[in-house]
């Protein structure tokens, strides 16, 4: 509309009013329906979260508090990272609350009849691998949706949690309560738990696998266009199934360090966690229909998502469901801020 | 061939690759295995004038999930799909509940009649929103009514304040646990829903529009039918059953229980309109189907339960069947068995109709074409609500 549409930068000559005309220009040449631009968006929100807490409440700005969104997260990272990849080939998972439930009911019944822990470790991960990998070879060979086949996923992994135990069973065993009980000093007096150290990882093998490998290339083809990527020669059906096994990997390492989280393991844990792991990922900027987005973003998402947390236990004078309900109003703003930035992009 | 008149119920009668012939066969297999393993599943009784027994429990306890089934079914129709009727229910309920108590007179019609009225408008508030949002704002419909999903529950938390709120009413007592003619209050309710809705959709166009729009909004718009009013319109409606259903579950228990009240009836109602035959892919629907989904869903609960099964494994078991439908309505495992009996008849072209074709079949024409040639039966075929096994 006026010059400073394709000035390149300008330097503000009249601060004030031409910071604003800047930003404006800068905000018409960037593509705000590009990836980096939403994950930096929920940066942006989860910094004024945060700033908002620590003005607020006193407290608030220790850093513990900050570290404490990552301890008190750590399984939903997981689960976040295993849903990006699904969500980015434009599937979804709904199955990943009931694979940590299950998980936690297995590694909790087998350790209390005296399994060695890292071969329960590895039993647990084998199952939520296989239980994934046959709703992908569904998804992709049966060509059921994935909808309907993650949700049937869903009743078979809860079905099975309450077969092998109904009530909770507590986890007893000395590799998993010292991994839960022992931190990672920090400087500054604080720590992390080696969930957190574990989550961290699983974060960057997955955008490394998503950015530096023909795989992680395949994942987003699928997601922009399937039949384009098939006509393309990528390797379509074997990628889907193999994201839908990641998911469940995730899931059964997300089910793991829960119950390092809680110590116990019960059928009904995790009710609805798969709901907070597809707000995360939406909240990070991923497109639910798939070809856009990055894990990062994820990460970020659930972080807000624990920021939102903390600061309604901090305030104390609200109550609980207030957490669903500003997750419900925060996850509207970002599908429409979603839906009008990427129909402005054609 | 053609001068054979043949309805599609006397189509639905033979056509094997019908998913809805599949639910209902797995519906009477349920129900046949019920008679030969527990003979007194089938004793219904009168006492009082009401009718009791397993088949009148399966009917009741099917009847809220049904309800929610029947405005999913127009919705998955349309080609979305709604998850909030969970947490629409659940808002419902509290809200009624609360006006109850809060009130003076809790027992007196008016304040029923406010109750109820009020819990119903407030549905269809909500209803209106998920519509808005789906086809106005253009959002896809998974994630338009996930928002409601996940802010639902702690809305209907804010207006019970996080407890459970118990009252009672007659006008409640009845909807709840009251009978018309024998039967109960929601099983008539529902019917009488189900039967406007039959007739709403079968008698008149409005089916066709609505499968129009699952087929394709775009070229149904171009075609002349309003895409965004049909869309809106069910999703209105499907709140507002998921509404009533509410008023139902709460009444039955006397008590509204934000947390609990409905948690998982979206996947149920999803599952009975899936288990039907109606595809997620939209553009045709079954009611039938769904009523028969429901009505397997419930019969499977209550089977497993008065066989004695502990309580663990109904829900393993549940997952189980409701696996082996979902594969058998798998469209590859679905055009092999196709292929198979195609092949027995020796049917090579669409254009040479079969010559035993009537004497082994009762279809003398279009399913059997249409079952060799998907991309050419699709705009001739009767828009009968079971076709669609054999087209997709």
């Amino acid at each position: 509309m006026t010059v400073t549409d394709t000035a390149p930068a300008p330097a503000p000559q009249r601060p004030g009013r031409s910071a604003g005309r800047s930003a404006y220009a800068w905000l018409r040449r960037t593509d705000t329906g590009s990836s980096t631009f939403s994950v930096l968006v929920t940066a942006v929100l989860l910094v004024v979260l945060f700033g908002a807490g620590t003005v607020r409440y006193e407290n608030f700005g220790y850093p513990q508090v900050a570290l404490n969104l990552l301890v008190d997260n750590a399984h939903l990272i997981v689960l976040a990272v295993g849903m990006t990849f699904v969500i980015l080939t434009g599937g979804i998972d709904l199955s990943s609350g009931a694979v940590v439930a299950l998980s936690t009911v297995v590694a909790a019944s087998l350790l209390e009849k005296g399994w060695a822990a890292p071969l329960v470790i590895a039993l647990v991960l084998a199952i939520g691998t296989l239980l994934g990998w046959a709703m992908g070879a569904a998804v992709h060979h049966l060509q059921l949706q994935p909808f309907i086949v993650t949700l049937a996923g869903m009743f078979l992994a809860r079905g099975l949690c309450f077969v092998i135990s109904e009530p909770s069973i507590p986890i007893r065993d000395d590799l998993f309560t010292g991994l839960a009980q022992n931190v990672v000093e920090l400087p500054g007096n604080t720590y992390l738990t080696y969930a957190v150290v574990i989550a961290l990882v699983v974060v960057a093998v997955a955008a490394f696998v998503l950015h530096r490998t023909r795989f992680g290339r395949t994942v987003y083809a699928i997601g922009g266009n399937e039949q384009s990527a098939g006509l393309m020669g990528l390797a379509v059906g074997r990628t889907k199934v193999a994201v839908y096994a990641i998911s469940g990997f995730c899931s059964a390492l997300g089910g793991l360090l829960f119950s390092l989280y809680i110590l116990s393991g019960w059928s009904l844990h995790a009710i609805g966690m798969e709901l907070d792991a597809i707000a995360a990922v939406v909240i990070g900027g991923t497109l639910l229909t798939g070809g856009s987005g990055l894990v990062l973003g994820s990460l970020l998402g659930v972080l807000v998502l624990g920021t939102i947390q903390s600061l309604i236990s901090f305030d104390g004078g609200l109550s609980s469901w207030w957490t669903k309900i500003t997750i419900g109003l925060l996850l509207l703003v970002f599908v429409v801020v979603q839906r009008v930035t990427t129909r402005r992009r054609r | 061939m053609p001068e054979t008149p043949t309805t599609p119920r006397a189509r639905r009668m033979v056509d094997l690759s019908s998913p809805v012939v599949w639910a209902a066969a797995a519906l009477l297999a349920l129900l046949l295995f019920n008679a030969v393993v527990n003979p007194g599943f089938f004793a219904v009784r009168i006492q009082d004038g009401h009718l009791f027994g397993s088949p009148v429990d399966v009917l009741k306890n099917a009847a809220p999930t049904l309800l929610i089934a029947v405005g999913m079914t127009l919705v998955i129709a349309t080609r979305g799909i709604d998850l909030s009727v969970g947490a629409v229910l659940a808002i419902s309920g509290a809200v009624s509940f609360t006006i109850i108590d809060g009130s003076s007179d809790p027992s007196s019609p008016a304040t029923a009649a406010i109750a109820i009225g009020t819990a119903l408008a407030v549905g269809l508030v909500l209803g209106v929103w998920n519509g808005f949002l789906v086809s106005v704002v253009g959002i896809q419909p998974i994630i338009a009514t996930l928002v409601l999903m996940t802010a639902g529950r702690g809305l209907a938390m804010l207006v019970t304040d996080g407890q459970i709120i118990t009252a009672e009413s007659p006008a409640f007592t009845w909807l709840g646990r009251g009978y018309v003619l024998g039967l109960p209050a929601q099983v008539v309710l529902t019917l009488l829903v189900l039967l406007v809705v039959a007739a709403l959709t079968r008698r008149t166009a409005l089916g066709t529009l609505i499968e129009a729009v699952g087929t394709n909004p775009e070229a149904a718009r171009l075609a002349g039918v309003r895409s965004r009013s049909i869309t809106w319109t069910v999703y209105v409606f499907v709140a507002f059953t998921a509404a009533v259903a509410g008023l139902m579950t709460n009444a039955n228990v006397s008590a509204a229980d934000a947390n609990r009240a409905g948690l998982f009836i979206e996947l149920d109602a999803i599952l009975a309109v899936v288990i039907g035959g109606t595809s997620l892919a939209g553009g045709r629907y079954s009611l039938t189907g769904t009523v028969l989904g429901a009505l397997i869903l419930q019969a499977l609960t209550t089977t497993t339960l008065t066989m004695g099964v502990p309580d663990e494994y109904v829900r393993l078991f549940k997952a189980v069947v409701i696996i082996a439908v979902f594969l058998l309505q798998a469209p590859r495992i679905r055009a092999a068995l196709g292929r198979r009996r195609r092949g027995a008849r020796g049917v090579t072209s669409p254009d040479v109709p079969p010559t035993d074709a009537a004497a082994d079949d009762v279809r003398p024409l279009t399913p059997a074409q249409a079952a060799n040639s998907p991309t050419t039966a699709m705009p001739d075929a009767a828009p009968s609500p079971t076709d669609q096994g054999v087209l997709r």
